[in-house]
């Protein structure tokens, strides 16, 4: 009799929400944020969630720690742990089982550190509150549990404040500290969003190895599919505050059921496609506020499957017969992903390769930029102190030519955006040279003659800040065209409302203030506005690494479509290498200020590569849980760009470096080894080692397209 | 395009530009503290435009027995001259909210001298601290250090300097608030400057390579508007109350026209024998600044809220 009990208690799952709906009180009645949703995570299980901003996942994980502020609460449903329903416990039971049995990590580490308290303090905490620990046992078990989080020189650490630490090491932190009580259910927030794509990497493989080691149940939230195929073994899909699809990681990527799930699919590019080899194809539409869902199912109004019956009566989860998976659509046997076509009214750019135009438009020669820094002693105060620098751009040489784009891709803080400011003239370089249309451009922008102005434009990476407030769509797509003198002034208007059509954005939105546009629509402005000037050069600073995937990819369309229209030439800045592999003819991979590797998107991504590249390939989440990747980690965190090492800068986490015979060559500058004409690796290991190794992702060829 | 569809076009914008306006207005009257503070505002407004055509009696006349205790004639009864306090009071309120004098002769120009004051502080201000947000390094140390040496000196010091040097009237008591209220709208015009001046459309202004001015005052300053506003209308009560206190140490508006800081000052002489010439225009006073104070926090409190 005992034997089947205590079997089902270990079945009983550590998570279990049935129709949940968590609604918020706002202003003139409430609004159901989240509706139906229905989940289970068992221990050492790693549940995803993903969907675009807006759709409710964060509610959801809220809702379970009943965080919901003073205006939400849980409407319907119940949320179980570990059997006992979580819905309505109040004060101190609940302040306890968050403390000990569940645990929240949050996107941005700096702000779940205290930054005035030692770390050491703060991880101690935790345990000397809870568990009733000694101080010294609980900063043994602290520096054990920072080992295990793979943080180095964990006893150092202790005794340290947040802001002494990397971002990465932060996260470390916030889990190890999470993970302290060792909790029966984790819940994650975004945790890499806001980490680079080397050290996302790093903690992903943390969290991974961590799950089988704690045998912890893991909710993992994030909006980026190549994410969750590498953490999750199941994944539910969220729109609209709904959960549309439920499905084993394999199941879900391998043949996706729900007309969403679908589309989100074909408008991420996988790594090592580009734009002749395949199309991406937005999602019509937007995500609806949470007062204005559509009767019906709430997907209906950008389905291309739609019928009456999604229009009247909304689906419910069901099970697919013979699958672990769960939809909810009326049709998705009828849905077959292989044989869809695209709609008709879409456009999507030709892939029809471009004009050879052998003219060099932009050309930079050992350009380097620098920015003075204050010390704080006192000998600086007085200015008498040694100079410092900031070395933000070193040596950057490279050309573009005409009707072409060049992807910059690097991490933070590798200089790619000074590099695009100085070129554009927000900065004035320090030495080096740069030319534009065979004009010198190393000065800054209120030197230069307003007809060279007028060529070089600019689009900016954060929609919400790239318009000005205070003036609608038409008054600010209308200055560049006054400024410049484009046109005369009774043609203005005409002009601006042509633009706003070939941003598909319609007449209509002539008058309205950037604060009723969405984000994929005040990008468009801004596309627009920088076109005005029918500038050669356009500079993109991470146009799209803002907006939610469906609406990335047909910004992503638009500028192709710009391009081929317009042969304008583009510098598109991104840390996301599928996007900027799809985009791109060329591509130059820079860390901490130097160029690491330039040329041709298809030979970068592909060996021979530069070992940073290679780490770089490696450390991309891929949207499919069949691809192999290798695993190629950077150790230790980027130096400071005030003394960087000498020589190949990346020499103290190069992986590579005991392939040369002796390693303390990249202490000395490396050559410029050309691979062939026009693709160039800056490395001392010779070029035959460097092919030598294998190509870091193999996918294996589906594709869903057709 | 042609003429009629942009002129469609225009029609349209016009039929957006009114409910928009509206709603601004209402904003006010979300906010039961900013109600408040209207209809206090408003009282004396009203009492304002009352007052330029029609009073009981003649302010400035002596035309009563001294010093009177309210009474049927004379509502709020007289001062030590004899003349009403009712009128008085009334009148009191022109040259703070309606009229300026005009120095050697009976021209006056519209608003008082507390609107022209707070103008001349915030349009200064702004000049000021916009260069010092927006340009930075050494233009904005060299601003700011004035402006903080401005405001360690005392500033009933500074107005008797300014007045010593230019004589008394009106125009001098405008100076006088425009100069003390600079520094104040310079640091909050800087902060939000340096605040916004990091923003993407100000980059973008730049790559256009627009002037200097134009990047301050047509990209930045229609973004600090509200902030700036609402701190306009707390120095609209400061400035009244810099009024009283310049007119209670008799250095305020010239006489005879009656202004509520003379009015306390003049009436605190007798103060033993008539105690309400000095409560009315106090109250006054009082109950004009809070009116502003309630109407800009409320004002701040839902700004706020609709920023979000």
């Amino acid at each position: 009799m005992a034997e089947p009990t205590r079997r089902k208690s270990e079945d009983i799952p550590v998570l279990d929400i049935e129709n949940l709906a968590v609604a918020y009180k706002v202003r003139g009645g409430e609004v159901e944020a989240v509706q139906n949703i229905t989940l289970d995570i068992k221990k050492g299980e790693s549940h995803g969630i993903v969907g675009e901003s807006g759709c409710g996942k964060s509610t959801c994980a809220w809702a379970i720690i009943n965080f919901l502020g003073a205006n939400g609460y849980v409407k319907r449903g119940s949320i179980k742990f570990q059997g006992k329903n979580l819905v309505g416990k109040k004060g101190e039971e609940l302040r306890r089982l968050r403390g000990d049995q569940i645990a929240m990590v949050y996107q941005d580490p700096m702000q779940s550190l205290n930054p005035s308290m030692l770390l050491g303090d703060q991880l101690k905490e935790v345990l000397t509150v809870h568990q009733g620990m000694s101080n010294s046992q609980a900063e043994k078990d602290c520096i054990r549990m920072l080992e295990k989080v793979q943080m180095p020189d964990a006893a150092n650490v202790m005794r340290r404040f947040p802001h002494q630490i990397s971002g990465g090491q932060q996260q470390r932190v916030v889990i190890a500290m999470a993970l302290l009580n060792n909790p029966a259910l984790l819940l994650m927030d975004e945790p890499t969003t806001a980490l680079d794509v080397t050290v996302e990497a790093a903690v992903l493989d943390l969290i991974a190895d961590l799950r089988k080691e704690f045998n912890t149940a893991i909710m993992y939230i994030t909006h980026d599919l190549g994410v969750v195929a590498r953490v999750s073994t199941k994944v539910g899909v969220m729109y609209a505050g709904e959960m549309v699809e439920r499905a084993t990681v394999e199941e879900l990527f391998k043949s996706p059921q729900h007309p969403y799930t679908q589309g989100l699919m074909r408008c991420v590019p996988k790594l090592g496609t580009d734009r002749s080899s395949s199309i991406l194809y937005p999602i019509p539409g937007r995500v609806p506020p949470p007062d204005g869902r559509p009767a019906g199912c709430v997907f209906w109004p950008r389905c291309d499957y739609v019928r009456k019956r999604c229009r009247e009566e909304r689906p419910k989860l069901r099970s697919i017969a013979g699958t672990e998976t769960w939809v909810r659509c009326h049709f998705s046997e009828d849905i077959d992903m292989g044989s869809w076509e695209p709609p008709e009214d879409l456009v999507v750019p030709g892939t029809v390769p471009k004009k050879e135009v052998d003219e060099t438009i932009l050309e930079v020669k050992g350009l380097k930029k620098y920015y003075r820094v204050r010390g704080n002693s006192l000998k600086d105060v007085f200015g008498m102190g040694e100079k410092q620098y900031v070395k933000a751009v070193e040596h950057a040489s490279f050309k573009v030519p005409r009707g072409k784009t060049l992807g910059i891709v690097g991490e933070s803080g590798c200089g790619k955006s000074t590099l695009v400011k100085t070129i554009i003239g927000l900065e004035h370089a320090t030495d080096g040279e740069a030319r534009f249309l065979g004009f010198d451009i190393t000065n800054s922008i209120s030197a230069r003659d307003r007809k060279l102005i007028q060529e070089l434009q600019m689009v900016f990476q954060n929609p919400d800040s790239t318009m000005n407030p205070s003036y609608t769509v038409g008054q600010q797509i209308a200055r560049p065209l006054k400024r410049f003198n484009v046109m005369p002034k009774e043609k203005i208007t005409d002009e601006v409302l042509r633009l706003l059509r070939s941003m598909r954005l319609g007449e209509k939105y002539y008058d309205r203030l950037p604060r009723q546009l969405s984000g994929g629509e005040k990008q468009r402005v801004g596309i627009a506005r920088a076109l005005a000037s029918h500038p050669d050069l356009i500079l993109c600073d991470e146009p799209v690494s803002a907006l939610d995937v469906s609406v990335q990819a047909a910004i992503i369309n638009l500028l192709l479509e710009i391009q081929e229209e317009f042969g304008t030439t583009l510098i598109f800045i991104s840390h996301d290498l599928s996007v900027t592999r799809f985009f791109s003819e060329y591509v130059c991979v820079m860390y901490l200020g130097q160029i690491m590797e330039l040329g041709p998107a298809e030979e970068i991504y592909a060996p021979p590569y530069h070992p940073y590249t290679e780490a770089l390939l490696s450390a991309v989440p891929i949207p499919d849980p069949t691809a192999k990747q290798k695993r190629v980690r950077l150790q230790g965190v980027v130096p400071s760009a005030i003394a960087p090492p000498s020589g190949c800068r990346l020499n103290t986490r190069c992986p590579r470096r005991e392939m040369l015979p002796d390693p303390d060559i990249c202490l000395t500058d490396p050559p410029w080894r050309e691979v062939h004409p026009g693709h160039h690796i800056y490395c001392h290991i010779p070029l035959d080692e460097l092919r030598k190794i294998d190509p870091v992702v193999s996918i294996k060829e589906v594709n869903h397209a057709g | 395009m042609n003429a009629e569809a942009s002129a469609s076009n225009k029609q349209k914008r016009e039929k957006r530009e009114k409910p928009s306006l509206w709603k601004t207005i209402s904003i006010v009257f979300d906010s039961r503290v900013a109600t408040v503070g209207v209809v206090m505002v408003s009282f004396w407004l009203v009492i304002a435009g009352v007052s330029l055509f029609w009073t009981p009696y003649d302010p400035n006349s002596s035309d009563f027995i001294q010093n009177l205790s309210p009474n049927a004639t004379n509502w709020l009864g007289t001062d030590h001259m004899g003349r009403d306090l009712l009128s008085r009071l009334m009148q009191g309120t022109q040259v703070i909210l309606l009229k300026t004098r005009l120095p050697g002769g009976d021209h006056s120009i519209p608003g008082g001298v507390a609107i022209w004051g707070v103008l001349g502080s915030l349009i200064l201000g702004a000049i000021l601290g916009l260069n010092a947000g927006y340009r930075r390094g050494w233009t904005d140390q060299i601003i700011m250090q004035v402006l903080d040496a401005l405001i360690a000196f005392p500033q009933i010091v500074l107005y008797l300097v300014v007045i010593a040097a230019l004589g008394q009237g009106d125009l001098v008591v405008i100076l006088a608030i425009t100069i003390t209220g600079a520094p104040g709208v310079a640091r909050l015009a800087r902060s939000l400057a340096l605040d916004i001046q990091t923003r993407d459309y100000i980059r973008a202004a730049e790559t256009r390579a627009e002037s200097v001015w134009f990047i301050m005052f047509r990209e930045i300053l229609p973004n600090a508007r509200g902030p700036l506003l609402v701190d306009a209308m707390l120095r609209v009560g400061y400035a009244i109350f810099m009024i009283g206190t310049l007119g209670f140490l008799g250095i305020g508006l010239p006489p005879p026209d009656p202004d509520w800081g003379s009015m306390v000052n003049e009436a605190r002489k007798y103060i033993f024998v008539n105690q309400l010439a000095v409560i009315w225009p106090a109250l006054s006073i009082a109950t004009l600044v809070i009116g502003l104070n309630l109407f800009a926090d409320g004002l701040r409190e839902e700004l706020m809220r609709y920023q979000k």
